[in-house]
């Protein structure tokens, strides 16, 4: 339980179901119906991508874990998802732009993950490669348009940046078991942020040079959102126990 | 062309079942017909993603939880298929959308209903998309082409989400006690409304006649709610569970089942919008639309900024 694999694989996994169940938020809620598709798409994706990874640990765990068991029976210091994706959406340009900044950074580490040794986790870094792109196109796009949009979208991107920024900087600070396995962060985070600075500045929004860089979710000691993101999730199975669904 | 030459043309096509298509003359009441039905469709359609969408978080497995984001993200998609269907009659979706937010335009009562417990999801794929089913089958025939191919391709998931639906409360159905105790609970909560979805009875509607003259329908409320109940009242059997109806017993004479009075009033209550839900799905809807004028203003301004810079290069 608690090897290095295993504890990266969760912390993959993590990732993504938590940003899933914040895009899922959106559904039946988006600003148009297109975009109310595309959003929830992408939540379905990633939620697709968070049940590899949790198979895959389930299946070096043994013990009768299975992905259920361990998206709703582990408690909020077991997460290990980074604080930017526990974000609340709070409006679309916060929710696009954590999808950004996100989308980016999945996409560099899934390029490098995919020739990783471990073949089960290079496997499902490539299959959902392509999915990553797509959601990096389509929340660049959005980046782009909400900063040059009008007087009021600008404004709003400027906040989201506000309050997205600081989440950022952990992305990139090899946590105790990346850095026995999986791909170093620390080696995609000049890239990361040479794209991050173009897309900005066609968007017309700067990025503050001095920001406090928050961490510790990848550690499990998080924002105080996600103990309320695991209640809901985990609430039919917590008041429920041993069920089948 | 004297219009009743043109209305005999039109019925003449109808009758050889010849699909009406958007250029093609038609009378004023079938364009305001379709127009209402297929918008109404739609709406129904998108309001009906709030009650399954408010359990999307708490989906109880992984599995269920991608089942069902991808139906309620299909049910987004049959509106967006139906706006485009309605538009072809010259009504643009911003129209038909405001006409929903100022309580015009009606959307299917049953999503006036909560969605109060897990096995609800089950229940609606199972007994509501099960009723949709059946009216849109019959609308894969429909007279207006659009309509009618819209429903061809919508059809193909709706069938989907009955099977998941039945499929999900078969697993509570063989479950725990109190997975048990919440199938049930959750069936006598919607079989009711459920037999509502078709309408008041043949002798009491008023848009019937016309509508089978023009085949915009082609079977009444009444025969395609025998035939729901007829499906149903089979399909339970495998799920162990009962249909909340004392009534309901099986008639060897008429081939089908018989089955008990509904609740009128309750039925006209909720289309007057007095349904426990119709303040909270329609104030959903004005929000999402509110919110969402910022980002639809910056989308469209955008747009224009890159028309124009185009526009510039090439002068
Ligand atoms: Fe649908
Ligand atoms: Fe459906």
């Amino acid at each position: 339980m608690n090897d290095p694999l295993n504890k990266y694989i969760l912390h993959l996994a993590d990732n993504a179901l938590i940003l899933a169940q914040r895009n899922g938020e959106w559904c039946g809620h988006g600003p148009i119906l297109e975009q109310d598709i595309a959003i929830t798409n992408i939540s379905l994706d990633l939620l697709g991508q968070a049940r590899n990874f949790y198979q895959y640990a389930a299946s070096l765990q043994g013990n009768d874990a299975t992905e259920d068991s361990l998206a709703y029976l582990r408690i909020e210091n077991e997460y290990r998802n980074g604080l930017l994706v526990e974000q609340p959406n709070i409006d679309w340009a916060q929710t696009i732009l954590r999808q950004y900044f996100f989308s980016t950074y999945q996409y560099l580490l899934y390029e490098k993950l995919q020739a990783a040794d471990d073949a089960q986790l290079a496997a499902i870094a490539a299959k959902a490669l392509k999915e990553v792109s797509y959601h990096l196109r389509w929340s660049r796009e959005w980046v782009i348009r909400l900063g040059d949009g009008t007087a009021e979208s600008h404004r709003r991107m400027i906040q989201a940046v506000d309050a997205l920024w600081r989440y950022t900087g952990e992305l990139f600070i090899p946590a105790d078991y990346e850095n026995q396995v999986g791909v170093d962060v620390s080696l995609i985070k000049d890239a990361w942020t040479e794209q991050v600075n173009v897309v900005m500045a066609e968007a017309g929004i700067s990025l503050p040079e001095k920001t406090y860089m928050q961490t510790g979710g990848k550690q499990g000691i998080h924002t105080e959102h996600l103990g309320y993101i695991l209640a809901e999730l985990q609430y039919v199975q917590r008041a429920y126990p041993n069920s089948s669904w | 062309m004297p219009v009743q030459d043109l209305e005999k043309i039109f019925q003449e096509k109808i009758d050889q079942e010849i699909k009406i298509e958007p250029r093609d003359w038609m009378p004023e009441a079938y364009r305001k017909t379709n127009i209402r039905q297929i918008s109404q469709h739609a709406h129904s359609e998108v309001v009906g993603m709030l009650p399954e969408g408010n359990w999307i978080s708490r989906a109880p497995s992984l599995k269920r939880k991608a089942i069902l984001l991808a139906k309620v993200q299909d049910e987004g998609g049959h509106g967006l298929y139906l706006y485009s269907a309605a538009e072809t009659l010259g009504m643009s979706r911003d129209e038909m959308i405001s006409d929903l937010l100022s309580g015009k335009a009606k959307y299917s009562s049953i999503f006036n209903y909560p969605a109060l417990t897990w096995a609800d999801m089950g229940a609606v794929g199972w007994l509501v998309d099960g009723a949709a089913i059946l009216n849109q089958v019959m609308l894969c025939r429909t007279s207006y082409g659009p309509y009618a191919r819209a429903m061809v391709r919508i059809c193909k998931e709706e069938s989907f989400h009955q099977r998941q639906g039945f499929e999900a409360l078969l697993v509570l159905s063989r479950g725990t006690d109190a997975q048990k105790a919440m199938c049930q609970e959750s069936i006598n909560r919607w079989w009711w409304p459920s037999l509502m979805m078709f309408g008041p009875k043949d002798s009491e509607s008023t848009n019937s006649d016309q509508s089978m003259k023009w085949k915009i329908k082609r079977k009444t409320n009444d025969e395609l709610r025998q035939q729901f109940v007829d499906m149903i009242a089979e399909q339970i059997k495998v799920l162990g569970m009962r249909l909340p109806d004392d009534q309901l017993k099986w008639n060897e004479e008429r081939k089908h089942y018989d089955f008990g009075e509904i609740n009128w009033d309750e039925f006209w209550n909720v289309v007057k919008g007095n349904g426990p839900c119709n303040k909270q799905r329609l104030d959903a809807r004005k929000k999402a639309h509110d919110d969402g004028a910022w980002v639809r203003a910056a989308a469209l301004a955008y747009a224009a900024k890159k028309i124009n810079t185009k526009n510039e290069k090439a002068a």
